[in-house]
């Protein structure tokens, strides 16, 4: 209990004094994050639409890779992707291991199935609608999942946000592929594991409030997309 | 009918990602400005890194960039070629290392020991024991839980020897009395601590653990307990990356007057933790 | 409301003289699920007025619809357009409004101008388009309106004015009033009757019998996916030949 409650007062000293050492955390969280966010949209908003509206043979295999694909555990695609830039590794010359470049392509395997097989459940229940009216106007299938992910897109943003909740708060992969090294590789979550690790509990948990801040804020944010949503007849 | 269009987005990020790639990580044009260093948790835990690396820095320009893992990871790691240097503290697997061709050579760099440590009720009765292996003895035969690195490292290979030397078989005891973590030293000791289970660990992580509720130092000064570092330049022959220029002057400063004053010069509540101890002109 | 005498001005196509006319059906089968949902259809239809498809439910007329604007492939048998078969050239001149309006989540004026984009016409003519269609609608007001806010009457008004701004030679609608007010079918009629008098070759399914003696030249009655009559509009209410439709005229079950 005694923990708790100095985890609380830490944590608003960090906060309140904006620490350097806090910010730095922070920001390289962040960075790693976004970047990996932003990545994994583009290319989970191409393969669900793909998925959605294109014919061809292993549709349904691929589709149902993708949604076991959410489920990767962190730590796994940590371990794949470090195989695959270790020195000895395939994609050992570009030298990206123990870099935040590494954490964000770790991210990106982890998040984008996500946004991929959420973008490609919003393009199936909007195609079920607009099939045949876009067929009738003469739409070619690339034209047709260009509309389905602009019309799509609060349902998009939606998958976005999940997508950086995950990866925001996930320690195994950034962990495994960059080395929480200081000043370099060490975000909110590998710091987190650090203090514990040195028994600094109340500094581990002050770390874990100001993550557990971000979450909220991105679930706030979440609800008041959906929220705007509704307003305009746009769900 | 063809994925034209999905498979032209996917090209263009994939190539987007890789110029990323090259764009964004430091070090690849100015090649020495850092190194990567494999090193073992109790020297990252204990604060020692963040106390000397500063110094190295400001003298070179030399930006040192650990990463701490179990020795035999670390080890490992270098292998590979995923360090420039190692400073570990497992003499006969550095002196393999070096021998099987991976670094070019090892040099003593510090010492500290190792601790025995337990709650304050030491339910084996092992407090004040000279013998560490007596000590383990006791353990074993109390069946008093006991939590033990389980990973490799060079603190983990130094308690195998001590059961060893205690005629003790302690894994077939694995998951009863004897708790095989697989972490490092924090993490052990946050489990020792968590299951009132004895543990070895090295003085230095442990003067600086936060967690230690009412465990004590029971068993200490034994030879036996001696714990040696050591530090090898990962062999440029074998991979071509390694930065041998700048993880030498690492090495150079380390075992240097300079280095090793800052060493010593490390403090934790006052008690010094680590002990250089590299021979002169080596 | 709206002002079904503003001039669509589009005759470009028909002063060409390129007309779709006679479409003909030659034994056009549609199988599904082992059932002949169209049994071996022959049909010629060659009038300019409205054709209305009438028929009891499951009859087949919403299927026929959609195999005669190349929305499913048939089973068997072939459609001709003016002696042509149905290939993109073909369908990129018809147009078709559903029962309900299928509109895309943004405003009204950009749900047509994607429907134009679609269709490759080039922007200053969009706008042009936009306008116009959306003053067909009587939804001057309410360009930047969110479509799927605006009421059902205004909605489907408005899909048929997108479909209307495509500058089609041929319109199909199945069904597009029967949820309607009757108000605003009154003005999807009007806009129906203008469209036919500017040339355009208009296609309905209906199930008002009203609404097919207002607006139909002639009439195909449909029933078990066979073509039971195909007649006159005016001989075909006073004397319908064939028992069911006879029936169905009576507001009988046809079974």
């Amino acid at each position: 209990m005694a923990d708790f409650i100095d985890a609380f007062e830490t944590a608003l000293g960090l906060i309140v004094t904006l620490s350097p050492d806090l910010v730095e955390i922070l920001l390289l969280s962040l960075k790693v994050s976004l970047s990996a966010v932003a990545i994994a949209s583009v290319l989970g908003f191409a393969i669900g639409g793909a998925l959605a509206v294109y014919r061809f043979p292993g549709r349904g295999a691929v589709a149902a890779v993708l949604s076991a694909m959410m489920g990767l555990p962190p730590v796994v695609a940590g371990l794949f992707v470090y195989l695959l830039l270790s020195n000895v590794g395939p994609l050992g010359v570009l030298q990206l291991l123990y870099t935040p470049t590494a954490m964000i392509v770790a991210q990106v395997v982890l998040v984008t199935p996500i946004i991929g097989a959420l973008t490609r459940q919003a393009c199936q229940d909007l195609l079920e609608e607009y099939d045949e009216q876009l067929r009738s106007l003469g739409a070619s299938s690339d034209a047709i999942v260009i509309t389905l992910l602009w019309d799509g897109r609060y349902r998009l943003i939606t998958a976005v946000l999940a997508g950086f909740g995950r990866a925001v708060a996930e320690v195994g992969a950034v962990m495994i592929v960059g080395g929480n090294i200081d000043h370099v590789t060490r975000t909110m979550t590998t710091a987190i594991a650090l203090e514990t690790s040195k028994g600094n509990i109340a500094l581990a948990l002050a770390l874990g409030i100001v993550l557990l801040a971000i979450a909220f804020a991105v679930n706030a944010a979440l609800i008041w997309v959906q929220r705007l949503a509704r307003r305009f007849a746009y769900a | 009918m063809t994925a034209s269009f999905a498979r032209r987005t996917v090209l263009r990020c994939i190539a987007g990602a890789l110029v990323l790639a090259f764009a964004a990580p430091a070090g690849l044009t100015a090649d020495e400005r850092f190194i990567i260093v494999q090193s073992t948790t109790s020297t990252q835990n204990s604060g020692l890194f963040d106390h000397i690396l500063p110094e190295f820095e400001k003298k070179t320009g030399i930006e040192v960039r650990v990463v701490a893992v179990g020795t035999g990871q670390a080890l490992k790691n270098a292998m590979n070629g995923d360090g420039d240097v190692v400073l570990v503290h497992s003499k006969p697997d550095e002196e393999k290392f070096v021998a099987d061709g991976w670094g070019t050579r090892r040099h003593d760099v510090m010492y500290n020991d190792f601790v025995i440590v337990g709650p304050s009720s030491d339910p084996a009765h092992i407090a004040g024991l000279k013998n560490a292996d007596k000590a383990f003895k006791k353990i074993a035969d109390a069946q008093a839980p006991f939590a033990s690195r389980g990973d490799d490292s060079g603190t983990h290979k130094a308690e195998l020897r001590l059961w060893e030397d205690a005629g003790i078989d302690a894994k077939k005891a694995s998951g009863d009395w004897y708790l095989e973590t697989g972490s490092g030293m924090g993490a052990t000791l946050n489990t020792a601590v968590g299951k009132h289970a004895y543990t070895m660990s090295d003085r230095a992580t442990w003067l600086s653990f936060g967690n230690k509720d009412d465990f004590e130092v029971h068993v200490e000064g034994d030879p036996k307990l001696f714990n040696q570092y050591g530090v090898i330049l990962v062999n440029p022959k074998k991979h071509a990356n390694v930065k041998a220029k700048g993880g030498q002057t690492f090495v150079d400063w380390l075992i240097s007057t300079e280095g090793q004053a800052a060493i010593a010069s490390y403090k934790i509540d006052g008690q010094q933790p680590f002990f250089p101890n590299a021979r002169p002109g080596s | 409301m709206l002002d079904p005498t503003v001039p669509i001005d589009r005759s470009r196509a028909r002063l060409t003289g390129s007309t779709p006319l006679p479409v003909e059906l030659r034994k056009l089968s549609f199988v599904a699920s082992g059932k002949h949902v169209i049994d071996a259809i022959d049909l010629i239809i060659a009038t300019h007025g409205i054709t209305a498809i009438m028929g009891p439910n499951g009859a087949g007329k919403s299927i026929l619809l959609r195999l005669m604007h190349g929305l499913i492939a048939p089973t068997a048998g072939e459609i001709l357009w003016a002696g042509r078969p149905m290939d993109r050239t073909v369908t990129c001149r018809q147009a078709m409004v559903f029962q309900r309006p299928v509109l895309l989540r943004r405003s009204a004026s950009a749900n047509i101008w994607h429907a134009l984009g679609l269709r490759g016409v080039d922007r200053g003519e969009r706008a042009i388009r936009v306008d116009e269609a959306l003053k067909l609608a009587g939804l001057e007001g309410q360009a930047s309106t969110p479509a799927r806010v605006l009421s059902g009457g205004e909605q489907q008004r408005l899909c048929l004015a997108r479909a209307l701004s495509l500058d089609p030679d041929v319109l199909f609608l199945d069904e597009p009033t029967s949820s309607l007010d009757p108000a605003s079918t009154l003005a999807i009629e009007r806009l129906l009757l203008d469209a036919q008098r500017q040339g355009i070759k208009v296609i309905i399914v209906t199930h008002d019998v009203g609404q097919a003696q207002r607006l139909a030249q002639d009439v195909i009655f449909l029933h078990h996916g066979r073509v039971i009559e195909h007649q006159d509009a005016v001989i075909f209410f006073k004397h319908p030949e064939s028992e069911s439709a006879r029936a169905f005229m009576s507001g009988g079950l046809v079974l």
